[in-house]
């Protein structure tokens, strides 16, 4: 073989393996489209805009947890603290938004009080963890489990394990309405900001596009894919996953790094605690824990590795999508739920045999 | 002539261990010291103070004629002082310039300096540029440091020196696994280091290649220095002998 047709192959598996994610959701999508319509007459699709809408809000939690996961573990740490820092969050942001609105407070201003308590509130455990990891160098994994039982208690001792209802209108609409609106059919057109004042069979036709939270975590998405792929600091997180050791001795202030870092992702956790207050009209202490797992499975699948120094916001973004998409569509297949997380886990496994694969068969071809 | 680098008695402690016990150190414009020893010597300890990994407990420190106190390894680093350890301080999930440039990155600034972005270009021609003038050359520049060779891995942790306009280089065991064209290629690279006046402190095991590019051999013998030697006036038997602890100009 020669050594033309070596590097060509070799450039090809290295396109494969940083690509199959984004053809296996396409993939995904496709045998959705076609068979979720062949199964179900009643007219039942999935290549809707109403239901490509419910994926978006379904990653909502799941992304904005794994963008500050991805963050995390490319600083070869981990963030378990995460799914009830959310829930947190979440009672925080509704129990100072009832408080406020009952003295009487401008309802817009003690929304926004309320979503600033509930980050901070996430915040503080964050740097928490952040200082106990970096400082004194306890492993991650031990102090994020510990911290997420404390957020735990802390969320059920505030709520007394109840959903802190009695939300005015504003947090509603916050969690629910959207940039664009969409009324198909004859009198159909296209709103912006404003949803148009219908009734009848007219609402049902109604399209909500781009709800807020979906705009909210797109947008956090935009600014993290900046910062960590084209800034100092982003590099500094891949320095100090590459080679703590160097990061430490090249000058890089490693342990406020790894401090800002744990905040960070406590920050995405309370945000989407946040948007779940916002869009379940409640706080909730056990919004964020069921997704904790999935959130993780979104970064494993984005090609994050566990031992740090790899991975992209990208990455998570299609590993999200590729749960969502499944989950949603398997729904849809009338396939018991219950399948949707043996084949995530697949999935996950997968995704991590695909790069060892690419590893072995690229240094199988160096070698020989 | 004015040394680059003096150490004064310099001592640290580990509790009860003496590490480095009373240990004085020159080192001149265009020179190449070799310190050697038996493993626990000192050696490694000795250099960690020089290079602020460790402070010292008792001692001075004068760098370009200044008492110097390197709190941290960055503040040797802004110094001139680059030190290319035994496990080489590379990143390797990271490229070769992103190495070179670690820890300070050139930035570009938009919006008033309200946003930063890595200046990859520049990182990129200044590095093959520094690297030309070492006289290295990549196949594959844009590789992962992971993927190159420790002989090449090596070379990229000089030309980072040099391009940081290094005043003294600390070299722990630069040759340590490296197959034997790269050894070449490491010692032609501290020669070229004398050359341009850049003194080194060479920290090796094989005395062949200490023989090879020094002028000046420091030998160390738990913690103390036992002898320094002109290496054209000695050979590795007599150093050998130091190192054991068979001979001590101390005592």
């Amino acid at each position: 073989m020669g050594d033309g047709t070596v590097a060509r192959q070799k450039q090809l598996i290295l396109v494969f393996s940083r690509v199959w994610a984004w053809v296996f959701l396409a993939g995904l999508i496709a045998f959705f489209a076609t068979s979720v319509n062949i199964q179900s007459r009643g007219g039942v699709n999935f290549l809707t805009i109403r239901n490509s809408q419910n994926i978006l809000m379904a990653i909502v939690p799941v992304l904005l947890m794994g963008l500050g996961q991805t963050f995390v573990v490319i600083a070869a740490g981990i963030d378990l603290s995460v799914g009830w820092v959310m829930g947190l969050s979440s009672v925080v942001s509704a129990m100072v938004i009832v408080a406020l609105t009952d003295r009487g407070t401008y309802e817009p201003l003690a929304i926004v009080i309320g979503c600033l308590a509930g980050v901070v509130a996430a915040i503080i455990p964050g740097l928490i963890n952040g200082v106990i990891i970096a400082t004194l160098r306890i492993p991650s994994f031990i102090v994020t489990l510990g911290m997420s039982f404390i957020a735990r208690g802390v969320a059920f001792l505030l709520s007394g394990g109840n959903v802190v209802g009695g939300q005015p209108q504003g947090v509603r609409d916050l969690g629910n309405e959207a940039l664009l609106y969409l009324i198909s059919g004859s009198h159909g057109g296209l709103y912006f900001l404003r949803p148009p004042a219908v009734t009848g069979e007219a609402l049902r036709q109604l399209d909500r596009i781009l709800q807020w939270p979906v705009v909210i975590t797109f947008v956090l998405l935009l600014i993290m894919l900046f910062v960590l792929h084209k800034t100092q600091f982003g590099r500094h997180v891949y320095a100090i996953g590459g080679n703590r050791e160097a990061a430490l001795r090249a000058g890089i202030p490693v342990d406020r790094h790894i401090i800002v870092l744990y905040a960070l992702s406590a920050a995405t956790a309370g945000i989407a605690g946040v948007l779940s207050t916002a869009r379940f009209s409640g706080g909730s202490s056990i919004a964020g824990d069921p997704l904790l797992l999935s959130s993780i499975a979104a970064v494993i699948i984005g090609g994050v590795s566990m031992f740090g120094g790899e991975g992209s916001v990208s990455g998570t973004l299609i590993g999200a999508l590729i749960i969502a998409v499944m989950t949603t569509g398997l729904v849809m297949l009338n396939v018991q739920p219950f399948w949707q997380y043996i084949v995530v886990g697949i999935v996950v496994i997968l995704a991590v045999l695909i790069d060892q694969a690419r590893d072995l068969i690229i240094g199988r071809m160096e070698a020989g | 002539m004015e040394p680059m680098l003096s150490v004064r008695n310099l001592v640290k402690r580990f509790g009860g261990l003496t590490a480095v016990n009373h240990v004085s150190l020159d080192v001149y414009p265009g020179e190449a010291v070799g310190l050697v020893g038996d493993n626990a010597a000192g050696k490694s300890t000795l250099i960690k103070c020089i290079s602020g990994v460790y402070q010292a407990d008792e001692g001075e420190i004068f760098f370009r004629g200044e008492r110097a106190h390197f709190a941290r390894p960055i503040d040797a680093r802004r110094a001139g002082i680059e030190t290319i350890y035994q496990d080489l301080a590379l990143a390797g999930n990271l490229g070769i310039s992103a190495n070179i440039f670690m820890g300070r990155e050139v930035k570009r600034k938009y919006l008033g300096g309200m946003v930063h972005t890595l200046d990859e270009t520049f990182m990129n021609e200044a590095s093959r540029k520094v690297l030309d003038t070492l006289n290295i050359h990549f196949a594959n520049f844009g590789e992962k440091i992971e993927k190159l060779s420790g002989g090449q891995r090596q070379a990229v942790a000089i030309a980072r020196a040099v391009y940081w306009q290094a005043k003294l280089m600390i070299m722990d065991e630069p040759t340590n696994n490296l197959g034997v064209v790269e050894q070449h290629k490491v010692l032609d690279l501290i020669g070229k280091l004398r050359e341009e006046q850049v003194p080194v402190i060479l920290i090796s095991h094989t005395l062949p290649d200490v023989f090879a590019v020094t002028n000046r051999i420091v030998v160390m013998h738990r913690g103390r220095r036992v002898a320094e030697k002109r290496t054209s006036e000695t050979n590795s038997h007599e150093i050998v002998q130091y190192m054991v602890g068979a001979l001590d100009d101390t005592r």
